[in-house]
C-alpha cells in the first residue's frame, strides 16, 4: 500500500489534525458492530474508502483485501474460486467490513475446529497513532521475522491502530458437509463433546441449546459418509443445515435477542469463554453452548460480578455482549502485570491514546 | 555471584570456563560467545528470584532450552546470563478429555506425542529436531515442521504460555480456554525468540493420530515442473498433511546417507502425503496421483506400507545431517516465498551457484514455500566462508523482492539481523523496538538479537551501496 494512496493519504491527514488537537478518533467500518465494546469516542474515522481485493491467487491460498471492503463482498470472491474463511466470522448487520471482522476478531461456529480469525491473519498494513504506514507479516503462511504484530491486531478493537489492509489465508470449501441432530441433555451434550474430540472425526462444528445437540460434519466424502453412519442422529436438509448454522453465526437465532422487555428487566447476553471441559455453569437463565462447550453463551439476569466469577472459576473468561448496564465494563478485568503490558503496546503503538479510546479498556 | 547464590545451590551456577563452553553457541555454531556465568534453575521460584537479581542488577538475561536453534537465538551475551530451562523437563499433565497437555518448557517435542500416544493423540508440530527440540524453545521460535501445511505452526496449537516477566513476576498469556480477555498477546509471545519474556509452562493442544497416512513420492525431469505441480495441487483444493520438495543433490546426499529409495535420476522429487480415515486417505491419493501426473510427474510411487511411507520421510528429516556429510559445512537458509515462485527461486539460486562458485543442496517445505536451501562450503576457508555469507544474503534478498520473508521458522536470532533492515523499514523497525519496550523497558531478555538497530542498518545499507545492489542509493534511509 503506498503514501501516494489517495484515500489512505485522507486518513494520514486526519489522524495528523488529530494528533495536532490530541482529539480521539473514531474508527468506523460498516457499523454492524458498534454494539460491542465500550463505548465509542472521538470524531468519526471513516474507512470504508479503503475498498477492494488488492490480490488474490486461489493457488497461493491467500487474499489481500483493504479493509473498509465488505465481508460479504469478499466471501462472494472466495466462493467463485471454491474457497472460504474457515474461521466463519459473523455478521451481525449487513455491511460488515474486513476491518470490523479482524479488529473485533469474533469467530464462528467452526472456530474450534478451524481457528480463529488471528490464525487467518498473515500479515497487516496500519496507520499508527504516528500517522505511520507500517506493514507487517506478509502473504505466506511461514513468517517469523520479527514479532508477529499482525496477529496481535485480531481482537484489538481499533486501540492499537488503523487496519487498513490484511492479508488472509483461504481454504478450499470442504467437498462434503453434513449436520446431524440429537436429543439430549446438557450432561450428555458434554459427555458427547468429550469424547468425540478425542477421535478423528471430520467435526467442524457443535452447538447444544435446548434438548438439541447439533453436529456439522465437514471434510472428504468418505470421511464424512462414514462419520454419519457411525454418530447416527438425525441428519438435516442441506437449505436448513445452512440456515441454521448462518442463525447461530450472525445471532439472528431468537436466542440471541433481548427485546426491549428483556432489556427493561436487566437481562443481558453474555459470552463465556471456558475451557472445553468445563464442568456445567450454574447461572440463572437460558444458555447456548458452542464449540464443544469452549464457547457458552448466556441470557441471564445475573450481575457482572456473578457472570463473571462463573466463568474464572473454570479458569475462562466473560464478555458482556448486549445489554443496558455496562458500568461493571464489558471485557473480564486484567491483572496487573497484563494491564502494564497493555498500556505499554498502547504507548508503544499509539502513545497519544487516539484511536478508539477506552474501546477495549478504560485508560487504553 | 553472590546474589545468585542465595536462591540457587551452588552446582545451579556454572561460572568456570570449562562449564560454560557447551553453551556459548546453539545449533549456528559459527557465531559464538563466552557468557559470564550460566544457571540452572529448577523451580519457578529460583527463574523468578533470578530474573528479580539480574532486574535489579541490569545484567542481560539469555534465556536456552535445547540449544537446536539455527539463528544464534540462545548464542550468549557476554556480559550476561544464560538462563538454562533444560530442568524444566516435567510433563505436568495429559488431559485426553480436553485434548490438552500442559508441559514445563524443557520438555522435548516428540516427548509430547510419546506421552499423549496411549490416549490416541499427538501433538501436530512437528520441526525436524523434535527429537532434541523442547517446548519452550518451539514457542520462541514458533516453530513449524513437515506438517504445518495441514496442522498449523506451534501458535496454532499452543492455548497458554506461562512464564515470566523481565522483572521476575508470573505472567500468563492466553488460556486453557480458547481465547483469553484482552489484547491476543499470544502470538506476540510465541516466535519472539525470548525477547519479552521467559517461558516456563506451557498448554498444547493433542490431536488425535490420523487412524493412516499414505505419502506419494513423484519424481520431475526439470524443477520448474515440481514447482508448478505444488501449485497444481493446492489449485485443486488439496491441502496435503506435507508436500515437500528435494532437488537432485539434495537426494543424492540424503540416499547416501540414509538409503531412503529415493529417485535419484530425478531432477526434483515431491514428497506428498494424505492421512486421516483410510477411506479419505484412499480417496485423497488418488486425487493427488491425478494432478501429479498431469503435472507432469515422470514417476509416481505411493508408499505400501508405514515402514515404507516413514522411509520417504527419514530421508526428508536426515536433510541437513546428510549435507553435513557431505561437506566439511553448510548454511541452511530459511525464507519462505509465495508458491509459484518456486520454480524461478530455484533458477535464481542456481545462477547463484555459479556467482558464488559454491554447491547449493535444496529442500523445501514446498507447500508452505519454506525454503531451506543448504550452501555448501568450507569454513576454513575465510574465502569460501566470506562468498557463503554473500550467497545467503543474496537468497535473503531475492526471497523478499519476489514477495516473501527472510526466516519462515529458524528465527531472525543474530544470524539475519542485517536481512532485517531489508525486508522492514526504519518506522517499522522502530516499532518493533517500541513493542519490546512493553515488556522489557531496560532491554535485558536477549539483548542485540532479532530486531537491528537503526545504526547497524545504515551500515548495511552502505555496504550495498558500495557493492552497487541497493535500488535507489541516492535516498536516505533513516
Amino acid at each position: 500500500m503506498s503514501a501516494q494512496d489517495p484515500v489512505l493519504a485522507r486518513l494520514v491527514d486526519q489522524i495528523n489534525s488529530a494528533r495536532s488537537r490530541r482529539a480521539p478518533l473514531d474508527i468506523r467500518g460498516g457499523g454492524s458492530k458498534t454494539f460491542y465494546g465500550e463505548a465509542a469516542v472521538g470524531e468519526p474515522l471513516d474507512v470504508t474508502g479503503l475498498s477492494g481485493i488488492t490480490s488474490y491467487e486461489p493457488t497461493e491460498l491467500v487474499v489481500t483485501v483493504r479493509t473498509g471492503t465488505r465481508l460479504d463482498d469478499l466471501e462472494a470472491a472466495l466462493e467463485a474460486h471454491g474457497q472460504c474463511l474457515a474461521f466463519e466470522p459473523p455478521r451481525f448487520a449487513p455491511g460488515g467490513t474486513v476491518g470490523g471482522m479482524v479488529a473485533a476478531g469474533l469467530s464462528g461456529p467452526a472456530r474450534a475446529s478451524a481457528g480463529s480469525v488471528r490464525d487467518h491473519v498473515l500479515g497487516v498494513t496500519l496507520l499508527n497513532g504516528r500517522g505511520e504506514i507500517l506493514t507487517f507479516g506478509g502473504q505466506v503462511a511461514k513468517n517469523v521475522a520479527g514479532y508477529d504484530v499482525s496477529r496481535l491486531m485480531a481482537g484489538s478493537l481499533g486501540i492499537l491502530g488503523v487496519i487498513c489492509e490484511v492479508s488472509l489465508k483461504v481454504l478450499p470449501v470442504s467437498p462434503s458437509t453434513a449436520t446431524l441432530r440429537f436429543d439430549c441433555d446438557e450432561a450428555q451434550a458434554s459427555a458427547n463433546f468429550r469424547d468425540w474430540a478425542s477421535q478423528p472425526l471430520p467435526i467442524n462444528a457443535t452447538a447444544w441449546h435446548e434438548g438439541g445437540l447439533y453436529v456439522r460434519l465437514a471434510g472428504a466424502r468418505a470421511a464424512v459418509a462414514a462419520a454419519c453412519t457411525r454418530l447416527g442422529g438425525a441428519q438435516l436438509a442441506p437449505e436448513q443445515a445452512n440456515s441454521w448454522w448462518s442463525s447461530v453465526r450472525d445471532h439472528s437465532a431468537e436466542f440471541f435477542a433481548i427485546g426491549a422487555a428483556g432489556l427493561a428487566r436487566g437481562e443481558s447476553l453474555w459470552r463465556l469463554s471456558v475451557p472445553a471441559t468445563a464442568a456445567a455453569l450454574k447461572l440463572p437463565g437460558q444458555q447456548f453452548m458452542e464449540w464443544g462447550g469452549a464457547q457458552r453463551w448466556w441470557k441471564t439476569l445475573a450481575d457482572a460480578g456473578q457472570v463473571r466469577s462463573a466463568a474464572a472459576r473454570v479458569g475462562g473468561h466473560a464478555t458482556l455482549i448486549r445489554g443496558a448496564d455496562k458500568s461493571n465494563g464489558v471485557f473480564a478485568p486484567l491483572s496487573e502485570v497484563s494491564m502494564r503490558i497493555h498500556r505499554g503496546l498502547k504507548q508503544a503503538f499509539d502513545p497519544l491514546r487516539l484511536f478508539n479510546r477506552g474501546r477495549l479498556y478504560a485508560g487504553l | 555471584m553472590a546474589a545468585l547464590r542465595e536462591v540457587l545451590p551452588r552446582e545451579a551456577i556454572l561460572f568456570r570456563h570449562e562449564d560454560t563452553v557447551p553453551y556459548e553457541c546453539d545449533a549456528l555454531t559459527a557465531y559464538r560467545a563466552s557468557p559470564m556465568v550460566v544457571v540452572l534453575p529448577e523451580t519457578e521460584a529460583q527463574v523468578a528470584a533470578v530474573l528479580k537479581i539480574c532486574h535489579q542488577m541490569t545484567v542481560p538475561i539469555v534465556a536456552r532450552g535445547a540449544g537446536t536453534g539455527l539463528s544464534g537465538g540462545a548464542m550468549p551475551h557476554r556480559s550476561g546470563v544464560i538462563l538454562s530451562l533444560s530442568k524444566f523437563n516435567k510433563i505436568l499433565n495429559i488431559d485426553p478429555a480436553s485434548c490438552t497437555a500442559i508441559v514445563q518448557c524443557g520438555v522435548r517435542n516428540l516427548a509430547i506425542s510419546e506421552a499423549a500416544s496411549g490416549y490416541g493423540l499427538y501433538y501436530a508440530p512437528d520441526p525436524s529436531s523434535q527429537i532434541a527440540c523442547t517446548i519452550g524453545g518451539n514457542v520462541a521460535e514458533n516453530s513449524g515442521g513437515v506438517h504445518c501445511l495441514k496442522y498449523g505452526l506451534t501458535l496454532h496449537n499452543v492455548l497458554r504460555v506461562r512464564g515470566f516477566m523481565v522483572t521476575g513476576e508470573p505472567v500468563d498469556f492466553g488460556s486453557e480456554a480458547l481465547d483469553a480477555a484482552g489484547l491476543d498477546l499470544l502470538p506476540i509471545i510465541i516466535g519472539s525468540e525470548g525477547m519479552l519474556a521467559v517461558t516456563t509452562e506451557v498448554t498444547v493442544k493433542l490431536i488425535p493420530k490420523p487412524q493412516s497416512a499414505r505419502c506419494i513420492m513423484a519424481s520431475f525431469d526439470d524443477i520448474e515442473s515440481a514447482g508448478a505441480a505444488v501449485a497444481s495441487v493446492i489449485a485443486h483444493g488439496i491441502i496435503p498433511a506435507g508436500l515437500e520438495m528435494m532437488d537432485r543433490a539434495m537426494t543424492a546426499a540424503v540416499d547416501a546417507f540414509v538409503h531412503a529409495d529415493y529417485d535419484l535420476s530425478a531432477a526434483a522429487i515431491l514428497l506428498c502425503e494424505s492421512d486421516g480415515t483410510p477411506a479419505e486417505v484412499a480417496e485423497e491419493i488418488a486425487r493427488m496421483e491425478q494432478v501429479l501426473s498431469a503435472a507432469g510427474a515422470s514417476r509416481i510411487e505411493v508408499s505400501r506400507d508405514e515402514a515404507q511411507r516413514l522411509k520417504f520421510w527419514s530421508g526428508r528429516k536426515n536433510a541437513f545431517p546428510a549435507s553435513g556429510s557431505i561437506s566439511p559445512d553448510y548454511m541452511c537458509m530459511d525464507s519462505t516465498i509465495p508458491r509459484k515462485r518456486l520454480a524461478e527461486m530455484l533458477r535464481a539460486i542456481q545462477q547463484m551457484e555459479i556467482k558464488y562458485n559454491l554447491r547449493c543442496a535444496n529442500v523445501f517445505h514446498a507447500g508452505d514455500g519454506n525454503l531451506h536451501p543448504l550452501i555448501l562450503f568450507d569454513a576454513a576457508d575465510a574465502d569460501q566462508m566470506r562468498r557463503c555469507e554473500l550467497f545467503g544474503a543474496d537468497i535473503l534478498e531475492t526471497s523478499v523482492r519476489l514477495g516473501g520473508t527472510v526466516t519462515g521458522e529458524h528465527g531472525v536470532g543474530i544470524e539475519k539481523l542485517n536481512s532485517m533492515c531489508v525486508q522492514f523499514s526504519a518506522a517499522e523497525r522502530a516499532q518493533f523496538l517500541a513493542l519490546k519496550q512493553a515488556f522489557d523497558p531496560l532491554e535485558l531478555l536477549n539483548p542485540g538479537k532479532v530486531i537491528p538497530t537503526l545504526h547497524r542498518c545504515a551500515e548495511y545499507g552502505k555496504m550495498h551501496v558500495h557493492r552497487g545492489m541497493l535500488p535507489f542509493p541516492e535516498l536516505p534511509r533513516f
